[in-house]
């Protein structure tokens, strides 16, 4: 049937077990060596379409094969740890997973508050003081005035850890996940140089934003949006690779997510999606099989039958505005009927792996 | 098919048909329809007879040309093909937040003579009125309470802001407030002179420095634009806490309705959950939960038995194929029961209405309708969506 299903990358079937096969080849156009290349993988997508599992699926993947990545959160929404049935996490980095083959994810949800109260730390020594600022409201006083400053502080942390290297001199991590605001935001997140504009044009946070703009702007980093084959979501994906093509941030793939299997061949979609649904051929096809349905039961298996059909023209709609979009290395993910546990969690990082998701290894973790 | 509990089920009409209903506050995370919700809601108002407003935030294109709303323009506009006339006396209006303008007219409405300019020309003010992340919600409310106070109106339909959290309709408010009443930035701009003496002195020399601190960071101009600011708007900061009080007290009274949108994801439900808890505790109207984008099962099958059949049919290719789509929406089905009875179970009482999911978007009055159609059914009505899974194709086509 697979050769009925050529609107997708990949073909789902599973007339065996749950395992998904990838039928289709999508090796380099998927992930291209350029990615490879990336040590900061920025994950955005509009609210509901499961960025952060996906983030955390990316850095599982990245991190197979005894590499070490980490992940990380900034919306103060303690996501990861409810991904990876943790306890919420401190502003601090800890492992939470160990990735297929050896390797390992650290997490990190970075606190706003307590990352400019480090910051004030290191040049100001506020000591005790910084608490109760805290508990006063000021540090969130002084991100209000200059909401840049919340992002520069973000991005700053990120990239320290892109950089940071261990006793031995190499990075300690091969690959930073950064789980980012959605699409909406993420470009105003992402452009230091304008929240720049809000802040002192010297002093401590300046110089480091400066350093966080070239990081930004290399092919150190990529963006990576999450989308669902549906109109909203392509749309906002579509209009966001515009913005971040023209602030001149490096794009990564796009990742189709919660992608379901096709059942119907293709020929049949259009007709059943406008309700011309053969029922006597239905009910005729079961029978041989010893299966003899009342009329009632036939009639809802043709109305699941239109509804599907409908899911799927519109699917494949939604999927070919994508390809009309700017080329960009296209990534599938399955949906997964039981929700996302910590299995299925791997699953997903293995179908990633699959479609060529990968970095080299430059830190020590495998030794 | 649901071993766990079964919620009551929520009467839209008998909500829309209240006439004591004079507000319908829509509430949920981000991704679950409060927008269409809201716009279906707010048409099937219309039709059954009630004038209705419908204030939008931020549609998705067209939804909003289908609503009549080409470009944001704060002021209430009727959708001419709705009702009207003597045999449907309900009309429709629709509106999408213009945050700048709201605060802006605000300031105009509270401002001391000639104080107004030197408030909205501030580069601070400037700011605070476009990316202050409560802001939209603070607007919304104020544009609710404007509304309301017309009297104009039978029913006020009202859409949230897309926050992460469907909380921070409720918070953003009192935010914005403790922001603008300016104590702290007395203390940075002026430690010495403001009247925090004795907050200073438990702080002690790290204020000094914090103040040192901020001022290196966000730089001298900023502090002083901002101190500049929070001067000519404490006189009318009291206006503005009044009205903030006001639509706060009006959330809370009897015509007030709120609506939780949710879809059948666990993120979604949690906030869902989250979010019920604050109301009761604020003692706040819960008129129930909508639960959008459901896939009920149309025939009786089971799962199992529809993939054992498929896996041995041979030469019938469709009937092995509608075999398996179906076994995959009994799973799905079965998932979403779970989902919702386990929000059920911390919350028994919470009324459900489940929106049998509409393929494509939704782009004209036809799909709103249809919508409308799905929440007043209230459980599955087979019949009802039956019909209903006929159209969606035509918003597909459109393209």
């Amino acid at each position: 049937m697979n050769g009925h299903c050529s609107q997708r990358l990949i073909a789902f079937r599973r007339p065996g077990g749950r395992k998904l096969r990838n039928l289709t080849d999508v090796t380099s156009s998927a992930w291209p060596a350029a990615l490879s290349a990336a040590r900061l993988h920025v994950v955005s997508g509009k609210g509901g379409t499961g960025k952060t599992t996906v983030a955390a699926a990316l850095a599982l993947a990245l991190a197979s094969g005894g590499r070490r990545t980490l992940l990380i959160e900034v919306e103060g929404r303690q996501g990861i740890a409810q991904l990876f049935d943790t306890p919420p996490l401190p502003y601090e980095e800890r492992k939470i997973a160990v990735a297929p083959g050896g390797g390992e994810v650290r997490a990190l949800a970075v606190d706003t508050e307590a990352a400019l109260l480090e910051y004030f730390e290191l040049f100001y020594r506020l000591g005790m003081a910084g608490r109760t600022l805290r508990r006063m409201g000021a540090i969130e006083f002084a991100t209000t005035l200059a909401p840049g400053l919340r992002d520069v502080l973000l991005t700053g942390k990120a990239k320290e850890c892109v950089n940071r290297r261990g006793p031995d001199g190499l990075p300690v991590y091969d690959a930073v996940v950064l789980d980012a605001p959605p699409t909406g935001r993420v470009v105003s997140f992402l452009d230091v140089t304008k929240a720049m504009a809000d802040l002192a044009k010297s002093g401590p946070i300046h110089s480091q934003a400066a350093g966080v703009v070239q990081v930004l702007h290399s092919e150190l980093t990529a963006v990576h949006l999450v989308t669902l084959l549906e109109d909203l979501p392509v749309t906002e994906t579509l209009e966001t690779v515009d913005e971040l093509a023209a602030t001149g941030f490096p794009m990564g793939a796009v990742i189709v997510n919660r992608v379901r299997p096709q059942w119907l061949p293709d020929r049949s979609v259009a007709a059943a999606a406008n309700g011309r649904v053969d029922a006597e051929r239905i009910r005729a096809g079961l029978s041989t099989a010893g299966l003899d349905l009342p009329p009632d039961v036939i009639d809802g298996l043709v109305a699941e039958t239109v509804d599907h059909a409908v899911r799927v023209h519109a699917e494949a709609t939604a999927l070919a505005r994508l390809d009309e979009g700017p080329p960009l290395p296209r990534l599938e993910l399955p949906q997964l009927v039981d929700g996302v546990d910590l299995g299925s969690l791997y699953e997903l990082a293995e179908t990633l792996v699959e479609q060529g998701v990968s970095v080299p290894t430059l830190s020590g973790a495998h030794s | 098919m649901s071993p766990g509990r079964v919620p009551p089920v929520l009467d839209v009409d008998a909500l829309l048909d209240d006439r004591d209903t004079r507000v319908l506050v829509c509430c949920g995370s981000g991704g679950v329809g409060k927008t269409t919700t809201s716009a279906a809601l707010a048409l099937r108002a219309a039709e059954r007879g009630r004038r209705t407003v419908v204030l939008t935030i931020d549609p998705a294109r067209r939804l909003a040309q289908a609503l009549g709303l080409e470009a944001l323009s704060n002021e209430p506009g009727r959708v001419a093909a709705v009702g009207g006339n003597a045999d449907e006396p309900g009309e429709l209006h629709a509106m999408m937040l213009d945050m700048r303008r709201t605060f802006d007219e605000m300031v105009y409405t509270h401002a001391e003579h000639g104080r107004a300019e030197s408030i909205i020309d501030n580069p601070f003010y400037q700011t605070i009125s476009s990316s202050f992340s409560g802001t939209q919600e603070y607007m919304a409310m104020e544009k609710l309470g404007q509304l309301a106070a017309t009297g104009e109106w039978d029913l006020i339909v009202v859409d949230t802001p897309p926050s992460r959290s469907a909380l921070d309709f409720l918070d953003a408010p009192q935010r914005m407030s403790n922001f603008l009443d300016g104590r702290m930035i007395r203390l940075l701009s002026a430690p010495a002179r403001a009247g925090g003496r004795g907050l200073r002195k438990i702080v002690g020399a790290g204020f000094t420095l914090f103040a040192k601190a901020v001022s290196t960071i966000l730089g001298g101009q900023l502090l002083a634009d901002a101190s500049a600011f929070v001067q000519a708007f404490d006189t009318m900061f009291g206006g503005f806490r009044e009205r903030a009080t006001a639509t706060y007290a009006l959330l809370r009274s009897p015509g007030t309705a709120f609506l939780v949108i949710a879809a059948p994801e666990p993120d979604a439900l949690r906030e869902a959950a989250y979010f019920v808890d604050r109301l009761s505790a604020d003692e706040m109207p819960l008129a129930g939960l909508v639960l959008n984008r459901t896939h009920p099962v149309r025939a009786q099958l089971s799962a199992t038995k529809a993939r054992d059949v498929a896996d041995g049919l041979r030469g019938a290719p469709l009937a092995a194929a509608v075999l398996r789509l179906h076994a995959d929406r009994v799973d799905l089905a079965e998932r979403e029961e779970r989902l919702l009875s386990r929000f059920t179970s911390a919350h028994p009482a919470v009324a459900v209405t489940k929106v049998p999911v509409v393929a494509g978007d939704v782009s004209d009055l036809d799909g709103l309708r249809e919508i409308g159609t799905r929440l007043a059914a209230g459980d599955e009505a087979p019949e009802a969506a039956r019909t209903a899974t006929e159209r969606p194709l035509r918003s597909a086509r459109a393209r």
